[in-house]
């Protein structure tokens, strides 16, 4: 009997990247971190006021090697680009794999929401995805990062004691058993390990 | 992998799969190009909204009692939507829009997706305070029928009042937004006046064509949800709707660039995201 189809999972890795409260100011340094011929699509979800205008994503690519820019509906997601969420949008990622947006209504009160980003970058890139929490002061991210774990990836947390804002990071480390907490100073080194292990996971289960 | 669609997306894509092509073969609803990741998340809400077990669940359910179909379309078809949303598009449309429209004798416009009608009555306000609305007709369109009947309501809850207001002013309304409303039980009723030549009607912009010649469509984050190969199908639709130099205003993050379309328009405001039809 045949073994049931699956879809097909993109020839490289991701990263999402969720924050709210406090985590703006890390962001900056740990995109600028990231190598130019980082070999992984980058997508970054931050709680921002939906009349925000958007052009905090210009100042958070500021040092960062990679070309770093509002999502836009339809955009490829692959390496070379790191897509921030629009403010007032959902952002999703999509079979392609390419990006989605959407205006369904806020979850738990936000839009853009971590969790509705992570559930479905989780949905296609399975093992070959690294979720990483930073500072908030909300729960966004719990369920999100539960799905991304489930399905094989990695989720990395921001170590709760340097958080200006705590909540988030305790909420999915208490909920995930294999979320890993991580000092600020060493994340874009993990986040590059983890995108590293998960490629090799990803081949040896495709 | 085993057999809770919970943590099996696989399994999950093949029930969604089948729900659509049982939709469509029932009902004619066709939602095999809506963009899978957005449907999916829209369905799964769906079945905890209907209270139901799972995809086969519903699909048993939804081809055998209309109510629950009408139920579900309502529940994965509809984006929620407010007065004025993003006042600066309505700004520029009665700066720069209006001006062109008002050298027509009669006024054709178009809502696509109207939703719960928001933007319809949004646009019938600037239209009135233009001295533009006694000579305008207004096709307001959507899948969900119980959208449409909230929309011929015109009643919204009264916590919508105060972001309406400032979106109304920010969107350069000459008079009061309170002189378009009465307020009771915690709800506001729009003016009567407002919908008086508005025709409120279900499309489906997968499956049906155009109805009707307008000057202005409007279509404000429909074309998110739908994949390329649709978005190109519904531009052609309002292509074969407008007249020449008639405008498109597209949602703020929405573009004509991954339509088959692009060349068919010019762009008119782009951060506004309104097109001319060449």
């Amino acid at each position: 009997m045949r073994a049931p189809a699956t879809i097909v999972p993109p020839t490289w890795p991701a990263v999402i990247i969720g924050g709210s409260a406090g985590a703006l100011p890390l962001l900056p340094g740990l995109l600028a971190a990231l190598p130019v011929d980082l070999p992984a699509a980058v997508a970054v979800v931050l709680h921002v006021r939906a009349s925000s205008d958007g052009s905090f994503a210009r100042h958070l690519g500021e040092r960062c090697p990679l070309p770093t820019r509002l999502a836009e509906s339809g955009a490829r997601f692959a390496p070379g680009v790191v897509h921030v969420a629009p403010p007032g949008y959902h952002l999703l990622v999509d079979e392609g794999p390419t990006l989605a947006l959407s205006v369904d209504p806020p979850v738990a009160y936000v839009r853009p929401s971590i969790d509705v980003a992570f559930e479905s970058a989780a949905d296609v890139f399975r093992a070959a995805l690294v979720a990483v929490v930073l500072s908030g002061a909300n729960e966004d991210g719990r369920v999100g990062a539960l799905r991304v774990a489930r399905l094989g990836g990695r989720v990395l947390v921001q170590a709760p004691a340097t958080a200006a804002a705590p909540t988030m990071p305790e909420a999915v480390l208490a909920a995930v058993p294999e979320a890993r907490s991580i000092d600020p100073t060493e994340l874009s080194a993990m986040i590059r390990q983890a995108l590293a292990r998960g490629a090799r996971r990803g081949e040896q289960t495709g | 992998m085993g057999g809770d669609t919970d943590i099996d997306p696989d399994l999950e894509d093949a029930e969604v799969a089948g729900l659509i092509a049982a939709l469509r073969a029932r009902y004619g609803h066709d939602f095999a190009d809506y963009t899978t990741a957005s449907l999916r998340r829209r369905l799964r809400n769906a079945l905890s909204a209907l209270g139901l077990e799972g995809f086969g669940q519903l699909q048993h359910r939804a081809l055998r009692e209309p109510e629950l179909m009408r139920a579900l379309l309502d529940l994965i078809a509809v984006r929620v939507t407010g007065l004025f949303r993003d006042p600066w598009v309505f700004a520029a449309l009665r700066t720069a829009v209006l001006p062109v429209l008002a050298t027509y004798p009669r006024i054709a416009i178009w809502v696509a997706g109207c939703a719960t009608g928001e933007e319809v009555y949004s646009l019938a306000i600037l239209l009135h305070e233009a001295g533009l609305l006694r000579r305008t007709r207004i096709y307001a369109t959507d899948l969900s029928d119980a959208a449409l009947d909230r929309a011929r309501e015109g009643v919204y809850a009264a916590g919508a009042v105060r972001d309406a207001t400032t979106a109304y002013l920010e969107a350069g309304g000459q008079a009061s937004f309170a002189d378009y409303y009465t307020a009771a039980y915690g709800r506001i009723s729009l003016a009567p006046f407002l919908r008086r030549d508005v025709v409120f009607s279900d499309h489906s912009l997968a499956t049906d064509s155009a109805f009707a010649e307008v000057h202005l469509v409007m279509c404000r984050n429909v074309l998110i949800y739908f994949q390329p190969r649709l978005q190109t199908r519904a531009v052609g639709v309002f292509l074969d709707s407008l007249v020449r130099r008639g405008f498109l205003c597209l949602g703020t993050r929405e573009s004509l660039l991954r339509t088959g379309h692009v060349d068919a328009f010019e762009a008119f405001d782009g951060a506004s995201r309104i097109y001319r039809r060449r």
